[in-house]
């Protein structure tokens, strides 16, 4: 029994303990609170809401694990649902094809990618910070958008995108299939591939990482270009969901991904971290803020208890860390 | 040598009578214990050392003198004409007891003047008194015979000076005896003899200072007694005079080594290495030498001699200018590291903690890290395939782990050292170079490491072993080449040539 314990927490991993706990409390509190918490309806919500937030979250993720930061996912998404939208618009509007929709993704994806090497390549070669980079990325692209657009919406696709952005197969919607699809393909490339295992190093040790015989460089332009690639399918889904583009959508989504991934248990320097956790992180705050509505509270409120729900967390993890050191102390 | 000038004159009086004696100290930490019935004493004025591995109880000994760990009942502490069953901090350093460690506790963004002074000012519900503090900094300062700009921010000054600031900080709480743990641990030769200069002037002073290091050489110059402690109980207190380096290693150990000159010749193996006048601009020049199937090239000089350097090139991490080398008769072009490893060079880094391995990851992946297409199946890493070539690897060179999954920087120096050393294993290279291998490894734990370095030659890799410490590579390697100055200016065969010649050239 304490076999298949020890083996359950082996794969899970010490940082799943901060998000499965809140899980768990979500649930027991809001079951209690309200009899509705429990039904199909509060999954159906959770299961739209989350694909957005999700996929921006998985593009926050790499970067975040080399000890570094993207601040332009949402503005890199914003940038490749205006690609897609347009190329929708010019083939068609409303009577484009499936065809012209993939054509467009592609060219979405492509657009996604462009931000990613251009952030990495700068941030490889020239070693500035992280953060001064994505953040100069992400003013360039807003002003590009905005722009491009005269900061108003673009509208007027086909019905299948809707269907993307609404639709269920088998009664699972379709933005979470692709949401799951992603986030099984980061736990791969996380736990599976050289380039995961590179990532974790670099984030501990990027010198150390080079001395041991490791095209670091090469290492971190791929890790961004997968971001901004994560960055264009949540624009694409974005996109399907609100059947219109406008730069600046899930523009409050940016931070939001940074806490997710220190709820997920990610070391906010760097190294460590684990995408199922995230996950777990990732539909807690989604409960939290379906449970929230359902017993009446403000949205905004909602929002706020987020904000508690991480200062809590992390002072759970503070006082659990005290407690283990204080037993590895007796025990030595 | 000893410290010959004892001409203080109070306390020349009563030198016998000891400044500080603790008897009966015994410390537990959770079923642990870290200290047995300790005796330890020290003098007024004298340099005394404290020896011991990692483990041995120094550390702790130190912290119960200075109040930082109360001992067991039954402690006898004598300081000064007083008695006490434990110290406390304040005491201690009202009473004169400072203790200055590795890390030396400065603030390297304050100046030279806050850093020595601030405690004459900390804690007083006043302004703080600037000239006051720079005029208290410039008399420590004097008292040591140095003069520092006492306004610059610490930073600004090297290691070397940064030890003195914080002995200078010592003398202004009127210190009587003085800790130093491992003060000479990241100075270079020059900067350890000014050092010890200025350990010897505080003793002529009648400070009395006690000296913990890993460094045998200055242990023997600079003290006149030798505590030695052992798996945290006394061996024995010695006299400095007629002790030698591999006697005291003895006593920290409890085991004999024997120091032999393991080199052969190797001339009838095949050429693995050849350097023809290999060059860089202010870091090497013209640099020839030959490293053979079997064969372990030593290379000893001073810091900044350019051996790290010439490793580096050699492992494609900097360009040379001038010259060519090429490894089992092919002619080396690196364009980086990973293009000598796949020719067959590995480097271990003089620089373990922040170079060599990544501390905070784990045992496994560090050793797998530099072969990582080992694990591969199907493309992607496998786990058990980590598994079995880690474990194979912790076997082969006997290192004591817990799990694979812990941190690296869980191990102790030595075991580190052999996971580093398993990561370049794991490359299957045909030429090893190991860079100050020993840094930061116990003296018993050095004894381990060489003998895995005498196998793999035996294996036919060829070694090149980079150390400041001529007798490492002097029992150690087939060769010995001095290097100084970016050039090799001394070649010497260890079956021709006494360790003290080679010693001389080097530390000239």
């Amino acid at each position: 029994m304490t076999a298949v314990f020890e083996r359950i927490k082996a794969t899970l991993g010490p940082e799943m303990a901060g998000p499965g706990l809140a899980f768990v409390a979500v649930f027991v509190v809001f079951g209690f609170a309200s009899p509705q918490f429990l039904s199909s309806a509060t999954f159906g919500s959770v299961a739209f809401q989350l694909p957005e937030l999700g996929l921006l979250t998985l593009a926050m993720l790499l970067p975040i694990l080399t000890g570094g930061l993207n601040l332009a996912i949402t503005f890199t998404a914003n940038l490749a649902g205006l690609t897609l939208a347009w190329v929708l618009k010019a083939n068609g509007g409303v009577d484009a094809g499936f065809g012209i929709f993939l054509v467009g993704s592609l060219l979405a994806v492509m657009v996604g990618a462009a931000s990613g090497v251009v952030m990495g390549l700068v941030i490889a070669f020239t070693r500035a910070h992280p953060i001064l980079v994505s953040l100069s990325m992400m003013i360039f692209l807003r002003g590009l958008g905005e722009f491009l657009t005269r900061g108003g919406d673009i509208s007027g696709f086909p019905s299948f995108v809707g269907v993307i952005g609404h639709g269920s197969v088998a009664g699972i919607p379709v933005p979470l299939i692709v949401f799951i699809v992603c986030v099984l393909a980061w736990h791969l490339l996380l736990g599976r591939t050289k380039l995961g295992f590179n990532t974790y190093m670099i984030g501990s040790n990027l010198e150390a990482t080079r001395y041991s015989g490791i095209n670091t460089r090469k290492e971190i332009v791929l890790v961004y270009t997968l971001s901004g690639i994560m960055c264009a399918i949540a624009g694409i889904i974005m996109l399907a969901r609100f059947n219109s583009v406008r730069v600046g959508h899930g523009e409050s989504y940016l931070l939001i991904t940074v806490l997710a991934c220190f709820l997920g248990g990610v070391n906010p320097f760097g190294g460590f971290g684990r995408v199922i956790p995230v996950f777990v992180a990732l539909v807690v705050l989604q409960l939290l803020s379906s449970g929230l509505n359902l017993i009446g509270a403000n949205q905004h409120l909602a929002t706020a208890v987020w904000g508690i729900l991480l200062v809590g967390v992390m002072i759970l993890r503070w006082v659990a860390s005290k407690i283990k050191f204080s037993i590895v102390r007796r025990g030595s | 040598m000893g410290h010959g000038s004892m001409h203080q004159s109070a306390s020349a009086a009563r030198t016998d009578q000891p400044l500080l004696s603790l008897r009966n100290i015994n410390m537990t930490f959770g079923g642990v214990k870290a200290l047995k019935n300790v005796t330890f004493e020290v003098r007024p004025g004298e340099v005394h050392c404290l020896a011991g591995e990692n483990g041995s109880g120094k550390s702790t000994l130190i912290k119960v003198i200075t109040g930082v760990y109360r001992p067991a009942e039954g402690a006898i502490i004598e300081y000064d004409g007083d008695v006490y069953p434990h110290m406390s901090p304040v005491t201690a350093q009202e009473r004169g007891i400072q203790v200055i460690w590795q890390d030396l506790a400065l603030f390297p963004e304050m100046s030279v003047a806050e850093n020595i002074a601030f405690h004459e000012v900390l804690g007083r519900p006043r302004l703080v008194d600037y000239s006051r503090m720079r005029q208290i900094a410039i008399e420590a300062l004097s008292r040591l015979g140095i003069t520092l700009d006492v306004d610059l921010p610490l930073k600004e000054y090297a290691i070397a000076q940064r030890q003195i600031v914080a002995i200078a900080r010592a003398l202004v709480g009127e210190a009587k005896v003085v800790f130093m743990d491992e003060p000479t641990a990241s100075l270079t030769q020059s900067e350890t003899d000014y050092l010890l200069e200025i350990v010897r002037g505080l003793s002529a002073s009648g400070v009395a200072v006690v000296f913990v290091s890993h460094r045998l050489a200055e242990v023997l110059e600079i003290s006149s007694r030798i505590t030695v402690l052992r798996d945290g109980a006394l061996v024995g207190v010695y006299p400095a005079d007629g002790m030698t380096q591999s006697k005291i290693t003895e006593l920290m150990t409890g085991k004999t080594f024997d120091q032999h000159v393991r080199a052969r010749a190797k001339d009838d193996q095949p050429v693995v290495l050849d350097v023809r006048g290999l060059g860089s601009p202010g870091q090497f020049e013209d640099v020839s030498l030959t490293v053979r199937r079997g064969e372990t090239v030593g290379i000893t000089g001073l810091l900044g001699a350019g051996r790290s350097e010439l490793a580096l090139a050699l492992f494609g991490m900097l360009k040379p200018t001038s010259g060519t080398f090429s490894i089992d008769g092919r002619e080396a072009r690196f364009a980086s590291n990973r293009d000598a490893i796949k020719a067959g060079v590995a480097y271990l880094s003089e620089d373990r903690l922040s170079l060599g391995l990544i501390q905070p990851q784990s045992i496994a992946d560090n050793l797998v890290i530099a072969s990582l297409h080992k694990i591969l199946s199907g493309g992607l890493l496998s786990d058990d395939r980590k598994r079995s070539l880690v474990a194979r690897w912790i076997a082969d060179l006997g290192v004591k782990i817990g799990h694979q999954a812990d941190a690296i920087s869980t191990l102790s120096g030595g075991n580190q050292q052999r996971v580093a050393i398993a990561k370049w294993l794991a490359t299957d290279p045909k030429l090893l170079i190991l860079d100050s291998p020993t840094v930061g490894v116990d003296v018993g734990a050095r004894a381990g490491i060489f003998d895995i370095v005498a196998k793999l030659a035996e294996s036919g890799l060829a070694i090149i072993l980079i150390s400041d410490e001529v007798p490492e590579v002097y029992f150690n390697a087939d060769r010995v080449l001095h290097m100084a100055q970016g050039r090799i200016v001394g070649i010497y065969d260890p079956h021709q040539t006494r360790l003290e010649e080679i010693e001389a050239a080097v530390y000239a």
